[in-house]
């Protein structure tokens, strides 16, 4: 109890990445996650890190490229459009296989949009955003709480693997505030000695690190490219992250992630108050997508429910779990706007018929 | 069912009604309940309502909308049209009766009327308005103890802030004076 600290979202964010030994932040003003580089600008120098701001996000972007390749941690923090800037570095980093954890505190778009919450970057985070066959090993953390292990956890898998990983939170995670306790979180993984393929370890080497995302041989590029696929496969076997709660006498299951599932909750423990039978489905991780739950769901389902701050980006994926066993529905609002837990409440409502 | 309190509280930018809210989760934080408080960060135009929303339980907080809150705070006109619609049947009204007239009010909602700014200029600092409506809060409302509120109170402010303290200190005990005046009222 006493170590709980009431602590708003986006200084959380930063202090939790402090925590797992995050040395650089570079970075650029977009609200909602304005508070994540002020809080890097002043905690950092007292770990003997650095924070600059860039003078642009594809600047920052390109920074976090460079400071990756010495195998130090780095966190780099945006929001919507500005991310969209950090897209093409972000498929270098990626090419070049180095570690580094990204998070976008989501807003609504397309375009420069608005500033409150939304969760209409799914497709960005998930299938691309950047050019080329790259993947973003990509949280979705529920609660401050969680959101402060999965960053400390993101460091770990970003290292283990050695690519970029996405911390895909929303406007509502960076402002709210609640308690936190800040618990080391450490994967019990083998993660290889960055001085094994960074840059500046010649020495201890004998050999020296190269580090580029250019491959003009077509052979060469085709064999990274499948290295890289294999990397991806990895994942997909042992990254995926999810939480199931009531789905086993469900009628009904809603799916959804981020705050989001928080409201969908709320909506569920009205629903179950009233004797309806519906139950959670909240991907924790959104690559690698849990599509195995989706998969298996129990015979008594009649109805998966997506619900998504966003015009329905999540729901290809379910859609790809379900596999056309169930049909599959979809309530969402957009532009900054928040499905209320009475809206969810009354479209798990119509499909319960 | 178990103990969950919802409150919007919400004036014009300035008036302290963030920081009345943050005073609030802290006390309930303290007092080993689940908290969550959320500002709105919209784009605001100047003279117009800032607010926020608690959450405090001693359970999951689940939703962190606040779509019909128990608590209601009003600092000022605008956010009194805004909100007093939202307040739950039986919920409590905290309104700051120096900037706020309320024609026909709601008869299925507790209201505590409270001349935050008169008493605070009394005091010497129109800025303690939100301290002041804070201690009547603590007396009418059950979402944190006064001591609670009281010890959140010399938290934020500090030592940084400690020559503040004799003054929030008296705002607070204004407010409180106010707000058992009420409850004697609605007692007898």
């Amino acid at each position: 109890m006493s170590n709980r600290v009431l602590m708003k979202g986006n200084e959380a964010f930063a202090e939790a990445a402090v925590q797992a030994g995050c040395k650089y932040f570079f970075g650029y003003p977009i609200t909602p996650q304005n508070e994540i580089p002020e809080y890097m600008s002043k905690r950092l120098p007292e770990v003997g890190g650095v924070y600059l701001q860039a003078e642009s996000e594809v600047a920052g972007i390109n920074m976090i490229f460079g400071a990756a390749g010495t195998g130090f941690r780095t966190l780099i923090s945006s929001s919507s459009p500005g991310i969209s800037l950090m897209s093409e570095g972000i498929s270098y980093i990626a090419a070049a296989e180095l570690p580094c954890v990204i998070i976008n505190v989501m807003r609504g778009g397309p375009g420069l949009g608005g500033i409150l919450p939304a969760q209409s970057d799914y497709f960005q985070a998930t299938k691309g955003g950047g050019h080329g066959d790259y993947r973003l090993l990509t949280l979705a953390p529920g609660t401050l709480q969680e959101a402060t292990e999965f960053i400390m956890m993101a460091f770990d898998l970003a290292e283990y693997y050695r690519n970029p990983v996405m911390i895909l939170a929303d406007g509502f995670m960076g402002q709210m505030m609640e308690a936190i306790e800040f618990k080391k979180v450490k994967l019990n993984y083998d993660i290889p000695d960055p001085k094994e393929w960074a840059i500046g370890y010649m020495a201890e080497r004998g050999k020296r690190a190269l580090i580029k995302s250019l491959s003009l041989d077509p052979e060469m590029l085709e064999k990274h490219n499948q290295k890289l696929q294999e990397k991806y496969r990895r994942m997909e076997e042992k990254e995926v992250r999810y939480e199931s709660v009531g789905v086993e006498d469900a009628d009904v299951v809603i799916a959804a992630y981020g705050t989001t599932a928080r409201i969908a909750k709320s909506s569920i423990k009205k629903l179950r108050d009233q004797g309806m039978k519906v139950g959670l489905i909240r991907p924790q991780s959104l690559y690698p997508f849990p599509y195995k739950p989706f998969n298996d769901l129990p015979d008594g389902v009649k109805h998966v429910l997506v619900v998504e701050m966003s015009c329905g980006q999540m729901i290809e994926d379910v859609k790809l779990g379900v596999q056309g066993k169930v049909p599959v529905s979809f309530y969402g609002r957009c532009g900054g706007m928040a499905p209320s837990v009475e809206e969810i409440e009354e479209a798990a409502k119509k499909l319960l018929g | 069912m178990s103990f969950y309190r919802e409150m919007i509280a919400a004036g014009f930018g300035g008036q302290g009604v963030m920081l009345l809210g943050q005073i609030v989760a802290h006390a309930a934080l303290n007092e080993g309940n689940n908290v969550m408080w959320i500002p709105s960060y919209g784009p605001e135009m100047r003279g117009g309502t800032a607010n926020c929303s608690v959450i405090v339980s001693d359970g999951e907080v689940a939703s962190p909308l606040v779509s019909s809150p128990d608590v209601l705070v009003i600092m000022n006109q605008p956010s009194l049209a805004k909100f007093v619609g939202k307040l739950r049947k039986g919920g409590t009204l905290i309104y700051n009766e120096d900037l706020v007239t309320y024609d026909n009010p709601r008869d299925d909602v507790n209201i505590v009327k409270v001349k935050a700014n008169s008493i605070a200029m009394e005091l010497g600092n129109e800025k303690v308005a939100n301290i002041v409506v804070l201690g009547a809060l603590a007396e009418t409302v059950d979402i944190a103890s006064a001591d609670a509120l009281k010890e959140a109170v010399k938290e934020i402010l500090g030592a940084k802030k400690a020559h503040l303290l004799e003054i929030n200190m008296k705002a607070f005990e204004k407010g409180q004076e106010v707000g058992k005046q009420y409850v004697a009222q609605a007692n007898s």
